[in-house]
């Protein structure tokens, strides 16, 4: 089979599909045909990851030859970003079924089209050449979230959904303009393209000026603090499946336009020459990371808590982009797979808890150990891994982010991750102790543990999480040559 | 002699694992429980035995798996010091079960199921250290030791368990995220390698003047060997039951820490290195001062398993000062510190434990003639006692000898002076406890006639190990060998 | 003053990009910041198209006589923005009458008022 005829298929399969997914009736077409384009694209995006290699892969469009025709432009750091997407994604729908069923019960098939059509448009954005493209896909993936936000049980979902519209239009509005600077300088939108044309007008204020809108919207996009407002509202009063799909890929996707706009557009002279780039990053990165975690550490709804916790790990990936180097370029990117995957397993885990007791508040949570005993169980397991306990996925990430701290002679960095990771201590073992050391509460009806479709699923994900924290041979490799692509020294 | 089956490194460290997880399951069944707990002891006991004539003869197992970063695995080497922690702490659990599960049952503890297998895996972590190939799985399996002790500290779910608790996880995860990580990533960083390596992997790598910090870090990261100021922990242990203190408190989380810090020493930093470069010579005083800080604070307490804590935090020192002074002598010394203080301590814990059961008391100044009441129990006692002293006739007398003879030879005066004061301070503070037990007139309560002992597996528990405080007393050849091996 | 002049047309994008963010932020009235949004993303809408036009330049029509055309692929692009401004504001308004639905109002204040009041976190469940 030819790799680059099948390649556009990773978009196609989950764009055109959706359409059909929202003809469908009842609750299990939908849901089945969803879990079908996740497996196709899985397997399709895993393909593609075994086969990108020096020169990127690339498909022209209706045969219009790129720079004029919209090019898909695939290389191991975008090759990988859809892979982690599709593989989230498959994680969240096999897990999803039942909690999907009790929080939307009617009309599901408008619930997975639009769940198709996010997945559709986060790996357009990833696999696209084309900047204007980006944005297309960037505004199709944020409306259809929006309304995926809305369909949450809680009425507050609404707002928090209207809120992130708000803020979410505005950022990719100034991508657009960023964009259109860019476009108006060199009269091109290829990315490769501009990357040729925009050294010779790099030194202008119309280019400084996109550089400046684009960083920031897609810093909006990412929640990269202070503009991290909207997400953690976005992902408490959202369905839980959204949750867990949104919080494994959203940001992540954000942050992969944004680095592919640094080194590829922009080219690493270009971006961190024009403005004071990497201080700048490292200082929103630590200020995240600190004020995250901090938040995160007296918050009493554990859905916003992990949200806290995901701006937190924002902060530890532009970490990684701002020391400017292979290894901290690498930490980004193994720690974008495992943050996906521990944030993954902590949300299915809190959302197996929401299934039996419908309430995301610590206080709900008392007792709830000894009842649950399998699902809190895999929540303290994937806890660890958010931590970066040793023989976890979660201490690969920190691993290189200290290695990358001490390379770019940084070695403060490593205490103030050390002191970012106490604090991941202290919250996660909020929770630990309200489940297992708290007397339940005695108004609440005692629960029992959860059913095996969502016990099965939360502890797939879990043992993924220790699995790829004894053998790191693909997610290490995979993250090494996707920053070896994007700094050219393949 | 039959010869027994050698298992690879990762199947005998799984058996107390597996063993955990048969107790866990068999939670409804108390015999076929305890039945679990003894058989999974022995094998092990069993499987880490037949590793000796291999070890011996220079060939031990070698197992590695996966690969976590470039250049660093997961594995396991089986090599003497290791195969000493190992039987050591083994050879104990057979002691402990028969100890603990007389012990538990007659101060009428419940959730046994998960005690035993929090035991069993704590047993498994620790030979997962003694086994492990590089640094890094050695810090895993150390943070599982951390954790699965934990449940063990605060079993009796009262509030100042659950105090201690928080006390002993906090200071045992934060020296070692917070020291031992950052130098286990320094010295990835400047190596590119973790594994253990005979004669050191930082020779030529770091700059001289880094390696005493670097010394430091692993020394104080390695909060289970007690250095002070990171010996707060040990004494907060105490509120869990007996056995746990005496197998685990005494032997296996505390020995894991100063094994990690021979073995540190041996293997990364390196013997020669220590040596050309006095690295570790300025953690060498700060264990002399917590040698003599610990004992000044053990005088004044009357708890008897703190004060007997307190002892424990000075005798490790000891081994930290075989592994930083670092002349053979002082190795060979540290070495044997580890096994003879085990034995000793252990019979020290084993005692408390039974006056405990068989009276009651915890305090010190309760005890008084209760050794004429409880004469096994008191005798016992004094027979560790002695030993921990290190008078002749008794085990921990070799190591003592040549940790002295090992700091003479580097002409290390502090160091010298602090083991002579120890020894002194030994006897006021511990082996007060006997005498008076023996000597002094009955304190209030404490029956006068007749014989009211432990039950009588604890009493053989505890004749077990005092035995062995005089048995490798007359039969250390084969320890020496074994350090001598390591350093030759 | 001829320079002034002369960028007229991003003159007037500036303005309008200042209002419609200004009143996205102020307001807070939920149409209102719908309309303010619409606004800023039309300034830039002005802004592609201001670029499109080529000094002297005809329509990109390719007929006879005609040597300089205008840029058409700002239009082009525009065109596909236009519809997803369209689509933005389709879901903003419906957000918006679902939340006065359920909450009785649109406005912020108002709206933290009775979000302060929320008993718990599903009142679904309690109901």
């Amino acid at each position: 089979m030819d790799v680059v005829a099948w390649m556009p298929f990773i978009v196609l399969t989950p764009l055109i599909l959706s359409a059909v997914v929202a003809l469908l009736p009842g609750r299990f077409a939908p849901w089945g045909v969803s879990v079908i384009v996740a497996v196709v694209i899985t397997a399709l995006s895993f393909w593609v990851l075994g086969h990108v290699d020096e020169t990127p892969i690339r498909y022209a469009f209706g045969q219009w030859p790129p720079p004029i025709g919209i090019e898909y432009r695939v290389d191991a750091a975008n090759a990988w970003v859809a892979f982690i997407v599709s593989a989230i994604a498959l994680l969240a729908l096999v897990w999803g079924k039942a909690s999907v069923d009790q929080e939307i019960p009617e009309r599901q098939s408008v619930f997975y089209a639009l769940f198709l059509l996010t997945l559709a448009g986060l790996l357009g954005i990833t696999l696209t050449g084309d900047a204007f493209n980006v944005f297309v896909f960037l505004e199709i993936s944020s409306l259809s979230t929006y309304a995926l936000i809305a369909h949450g049980p809680d009425r507050r979902g609404l707002l928090a959904s209207f809120r992130y519209l708000i803020m979410g239009t505005i950022g990719a509005t100034f991508v657009l303009i960023g964009i259109g600077f860019l476009y108006m300088m060199t009269g091109t939108l290829n990315m490769a393209d501009l990357a040729e044309r925009l050294p010779a007008v790099a030194d202008t204020n119309a280019i400084r000026a996109g550089f400046a809108f684009i960083v920031v919207g897609l810093g909006l996009k990412m929640a990269l603090l202070p503009l991290h407002l909207w997400l953690p509202n976005a992902y408490a009063y959202a369905p839980n499946m959204v949750t867990v799909f949104l919080a494994g890929t959203a940001t992540k996707v954000a942050l992969y336009v944004l680095l592919r706009f640094i080194y590829t557009v922009f080219g690493f002279e270009g971006s961190f020459g024009m403005l004071p780039l990497a201080p700048l990053l490292m200082t929103l990165a630590i200020a995240g990371m600190v004020v995250g975690s901090w938040v995160a550490m007296f918050e009493p709804n554990l859905k916003r808590l992990l949200a806290y916790s995901s701006v937190a790990q924002v902060g530890y990936l532009v970490l990684g982009v701002s020391l400017v180097s292979v290894v901290g370029l690498t930490a980004t990117f193994v720690h974008l797979f495992n943050h996906a995957l521990m944030k993954a397993a902590l949300f299915m885990a809190l959302g197996t808890v929401m299934y039996q007791t419908g309430s995301a508040r610590i206080e709900a949570f008392y007792g709830i150990g000894r009842q649950m005993p399998w699902t809190m169980s895999a929540f303290a397991v994937a806890g660890l891994s958010l931590i970066g306990v040793p023989a976890t996925a979660g201490f690969v990430s920190k691993w290189y982010l200290i290695l990358a701290s001490i390379e770019a002679g940084h070695p403060w960095l490593v205490g103030l991750i050390l002191i970012t990771s106490f604090m991941a201590v202290f919250y996660v073992w909020r929770v630990i102790e309200a489940a297992w050391f708290k007397a339940p509460n005695e108004q609440a009806k005692p629960v029992r543990e959860a059913p095996l479709c969502l016990l099965v699923p939360l502890w797939l994900t879990v043992l993924l999480n220790l699995y790829f924290g004894l053998d790191t041979r693909l997610s290490l490799g995979a993250a090494t040559r996707a920053a070896q692509t994007l700094l050219g020294s393949f | 002699m039959i010869s027994l089956p050698v298992l690879s490194p990762l199947t005998v460290i799984a058996i107390p694992f597996a063993g955990a997880l048969a107790i866990a399951l068999a939670h409804r069944h108390a015999r076929l429980r305890d039945a679990l707990g003894w058989v999974a002891a022995l094998i092990f006991l069993t499987t880490v035995i037949a590793h000796v004539p291999s070890v011996m003869s220079g060939q031990g197992a070698h197992q590695w798996f996966g690969e976590l970063i470039p250049g660093v695995r997961i594995g396991f080497v089986i090599e003497p010091l290791g195969l000493l922690f190992a039987l050591i702490g083994a050879s104990l659990w057979v002691v402990a079960t028969l100890y603990a599960q007389s012990y538990m049952k007659t101060l009428g503890y419940q959730h046994l199921a998960r005690f035993f297998a929090c035991y069993a895996i704590a047993l498994g972590a620790a030979a997962g250290i003694a086994f492990s190939g590089n640094l890094l799985t050695l810090f895993i399996f150390y943070e599982v030791l951390t954790l699965s002790t934990y449940p063990l500290v605060t079993h009796s779910g009262s509030e100042s368990a659950r105090q201690g608790g928080r006390v002993y996880l906090f200071y045992l995860l934060a020296s070692s995220i917070g020291l031992l990580l950052p130098a286990i990533v320094w010295t990835y960083a400047a190596t590119g390698t973790l594994d253990f390596q005979t004669g050191g992997i930082i020779e030529g790598h770091i700059a001289p003047h880094w390696i005493p910090i670097l010394t430091g870090l692993f020394a104080f990261g390695i909060g289970k060997a007690a250095l002070m100021p990171m010996h707060r922990w040990l004494p907060s242990a105490m509120v869990a039951p007996a056995p746990v203190s005496a197998l685990l408190h005494a032997v296996a989380v505390v020995k894991a820490g100063v094994f990690t810090i021979l073995k540190v020493a041996i293997f990364v930093l390196g013997v020669d290195t220590l040596q050309t470069t006095g690295a570790g010579l300025w953690v060498a005083w700060v264990a002399a001062f917590t040698i003599v800080a610990a004992s000044l604070v053990a005088l004044g307490l009357d708890d008897l398993k703190a004060r007997l804590a307190y002892s424990t935090v000075a005798q490790l020192s000891y081994v930290i000062i075989g592994a930083m002074v670092a002349t053979p002598l002082a190795i060979i010394g540290g070495v044997m510190q580890m096994l003879m203080h085990a034995v000793a301590k252990i019979t020290l814990f084993f005692s408390a434990g039974a006056i405990q059961v068989a009276h009651d008391r915890k305090k010190i100044k309760e005890l008084d003639g209760l050794g004429r009441v409880m004469p096994f129990t008191f005798t016992f006692m004094t027979i560790g006692i002695l030993s921990i002293i290190g008078l002749p006739l008794f085990a921990g007398m070799w190591s003592k000898w040549y940790l002295v003879l090992g700091s003479l030879s580097d002409e290390q005066w502090i160091v010298v002076g602090a083991l002579l004061v120890s020894s002194l301070l030994n006897i006021l503070y511990l082996l007060i406890i006997p005498i008076r037990g023996f000597f002094a007139p009955a304190a209030p309560g404490v029956p006068t006639q007749g014989i009211h002992e432990a039950p009588w597996a604890q009493r053989v528990a505890m004749g077990m190990t005092a035995s062995a405080c005089l048995i490798l007393f007359f039969f250390p050849e084969p320890v020496f060998n074994l350090a001598k091996g390591l350093i030759s | 003053m001829s320079t002034v002049l002369s960028f007229f047309n991003y003159w007037v994008v500036v303005v309008l990009m200042m209002i419609g963010f200004y009143v996205v932020i102020a307001r807070g009235n939920m149409i209102k910041k719908v309309m303010g949004l619409t606004l800023f993303q039309t300034s830039v809408f002005f802004m592609f198209i201001s670029a499109g036009k080529v000094a002297g330049g005809a329509t990109p029509i390719v007929r006879a006589g005609v040597e300089v055309y205008s840029n058409p692929l700002p239009h082009v692009l525009i065109l596909t923005a236009i519809v997803v401004g369209v689509a933005t504001t389709a879901v903003a308004l419906a957000l918006a009458v679902r939340i006065n639905e359920s909450f009785g109002t649109i406005e912020d204040d108002t709206l933290q008022d009775a979000l302060l009041e929320e008993p718990s976190d599903r009142p679904e469940d309690t109901a």
